[in-house]
């Protein structure tokens, strides 16, 4: 459904929507993030995964222009984000940050329409346009039936897919999410994930924060793992994902085994205590 | 006119012509009726007096269609207070719907950020420190101006001190308490050391009055109120987005600092105009946004009916200070009287969360 807004992906197969180019930032004085060059593949899902503290959010925050590199530059479509307006960067890109705020007593209805505000103007507030694309996005992530409800009256999984919704609302193909799943237990975040993956079938390119390895390989077709600001390793989960990778990034010892209900690795942790490993 | 009517979920589209907004019939009919109401206390704010006169008489007299007498009675005499409490108090709603819309706290207002306060000692040390010189010209150009200044000085002071990668409702809010706190501080002090008649002035002043207001002082806070609801009315729309944060305001494409300093200063103007034409009257400019939120039931608070409601309140709470008792007592008195219960029903509610 969102596929209608997108241009011909296939036309262009492998030119990067989005990219890094040695990128440097920081926050003040300490640089969170060293000359980093990354590209974001069209048409797939991919997942930031890295250690605490690694820069995985500060990444996601640069591609999506919340923060200026101090060197290098994030080309969005060819030119150069910075360069853009911010209204244009909000056309071609949906951002969903780490807690966002609902006012109490806001319905659902009322906050997916928001996601509109990049088309609007102060005369021009609300089109027929607006209406259907907005009951796409209320239909689409399964909340049109609580359209009506308050935000803050919703479950963490429904609100999730409600901020979502907001998010296609604006009507991009290139959806950026920093810990979707955060604050939600196992059930809801693969209920959210199912819905990324949903979108992504739709044809969008979706960029992710996750914490949860194990979801992070099931659900994303390119991984970038970070280390201190850097890119440690970045691929298909089946060519990145191995025991020593783990240890590099994470220091964790892990066995990776092939996951017995999908075609991608399965990462079993091995920490100190409650490990009977096999043979030994 | 064409109406769209989508489906029960969501808020209907009305366009005309170029021009299209969402249609909520709540808040357009319950801001009409406060409108209608604030311009009722109006006309009751000119009838009352020495001297009462009916109501149509006075509607009748400010279209233009009275006698002389009642002219002079209501265009020179009544008028300026009148007109004083409707500006004021609209200037003061708008500004406590944008102080509390910014920091997403409805104890941020005005008078609980130490706007008013600031703008009291100010206005305050320009009354003891002229000493009882060019008097005249102090109170009508020079107190406004310094209430404003002090206004902004203040404003500027929270929210830089309230600053730190960011702007967070409750930190703006302790940080404005102390600040208040300080310049309240600052007004005892400089009444504590002034001559007797000074003295007298300023207290009166900082109660909150609407007495003795000129055509001059009125005008000056009209075209002050006018000019910035003008600005706060382009820059809102980039509002709506602010509501869910910074991060979702960047990403849907508002520049999120510039609109915030953009309403906050306006915000800021608003108040210290307020406190130029009528002194620091107490809790109007927190109790209108919220009372404009519980009747239009919208869960932001509403820039217009605010205004309205802080309108009806200020003009209302005059005609209670002028009428309820033998003596005439200065609107702040009332303000504050309605205005500490409810502040107490606010901080009792978000504790309960």
């Amino acid at each position: 459904m969102v596929a209608q807004y997108i241009t011909e992906i296939e036309s262009g197969a492998d030119v990067p929507r989005l990219s890094a180019r040695g990128v440097t930032v920081g926050y003040g004085d300490r640089t969170v993030i060293d000359e980093l060059d990354v590209e974001i593949p069209p048409g797939v899902v991919t997942t930031i995964i890295g250690p605490n503290g690694c820069g995985k959010s500060t990444l996601l925050r640069t591609l999506s222009r919340l923060l200026r590199p101090t060197r290098g530059s994030v080309v969005l479509d060819g030119e150069d984000i910075v360069r853009l307006r911010t209204r244009d960067v909000a056309k071609k890109l949906g951002l969903l940050p780490q807690s966002p705020v609902a006012p109490e007593g806001l319905t659902v209805a009322d906050l997916v329409a928001r996601g509109r505000h990049p088309h609007q103007s102060w005369l021009r507030q609300w089109s027929s346009d607006d209406v259907s694309v907005v009951e796409r996005a209320l239909a689409m992530t399964g909340v049109a039936d609580l359209a009506d409800r308050a935000v803050d009256s919703l479950s963490g999984g429904q609100r999730q897919r409600v901020w979502i919704s907001m998010t296609l609302a604006q009507g991009t193909d290139l959806l950026l999410l920093d810990e979707p799943t955060t604050y939600l237990d196992l059930a809801h975040a693969i209920d959210v994930l199912d819905l990324v993956d949903d979108l992504h079938e739709s044809g969008c390119t979706v960029v992710m924060v996750l914490h949860d390895l194990n979801l992070a390989v099931r659900y994303s077709d390119n991984l970038i793992v970070m280390k201190a600001g850097s890119v440690l390793a970045q691929g298909h989960p089946r060519d990145v994902v191995t025991a020593e990778l783990l240890h590099e990034a994470f220091g964790l010892r892990a066995l990776v085994i092939d996951d017995p209900v999908g075609d991608r690795p399965l990462i079993v942790p091995i920490g100190r205590t409650h490990v009977q490993i096999p043979g030994s | 006119m064409n109406v769209t009517v989508a489906k029960s979920s969501m808020a209907p589209g009305v366009r005309l012509g170029r021009v299209s907004f969402v249609w909520r019939p709540r808040i357009a009919l319950v801001t009409l009726f406060l409108a209608g109401a604030a311009f009722l206390a109006f006309c009751l704010s000119i009838a009352v007096g020495d001297f009462p006169m009916g109501l149509p008489q006075v509607i009748a007299t400010i279209l233009g269609w009275g006698e002389r007498v009642d002219e002079f009675v209501i265009m020179d005499l009544r008028m300026p207070r009148a007109l004083a409490g409707l500006v004021v108090g609209i200037a003061l709603g708008v500004s406590g719907a944008l102080t509390q819309s910014i920091a997403r706290n409805p104890l941020a207002s005005p008078d609980i950020l130490g706007i008013t306060s600031g703008a009291g000692a100010v206005a305050v040390s320009l009354v003891t420190l002229s000493g009882g010189a060019a008097t005249a010209v102090v109170s009508s150009v020079g107190l406004p101006a310094a209430a404003l200044a002090g206004g902004l000085g203040t404003g500027l002071l929270v929210y830089f001190l309230a600053w730190r990668r960011g702007i967070d409702g409750f930190r703006l809010v302790l940080i404005g308490i102390s600040v208040s706190a300080a310049m309240e501080a600052i007004t005892t002090w400089l009444l504590a050391g002034a001559d007797i008649r000074d003295v007298a002035r300023a207290q009166a002043w900082l109660v909150g009055s609407l007495d003795n207001r000129s055509w001059d002082e009125v005008r000056v806070a009209l075209w002050g109120t006018l000019v910035l609801i003008a600005v706060v009315a382009c820059v809102a729309f980039q509002f709506k987005p602010l509501h869910f944060g910074d991060d979702v305001a960047a990403g849907l494409g508002v520049r999120y600092a510039l609109v915030r300093g953009v309403l906050l200063l306006c915000a800021v103007l608003l108040a210290g105009v307020a406190v130029g034409a009528a002194g620091p009257v107490p809790f109007v400019a927190m109790v209108a946004p919220q009372v404009a939120m519980r009747l239009t039931k919208f869960p932001t608070p509403p820039f217009v009916a605010s205004g309205m409601v802080g309108a009806l309140l200020l003009i209302g709470s005059d005609l209670v200070a002028r009428t309820a008792l033998p003596i005439t007592l200065p609107v702040g008195v009332v303000t504050a009287a309605f205005g500490g219960p409810f502040l107490i029903y606010l901080l009792v509610r978000a504790n309960r969360r």
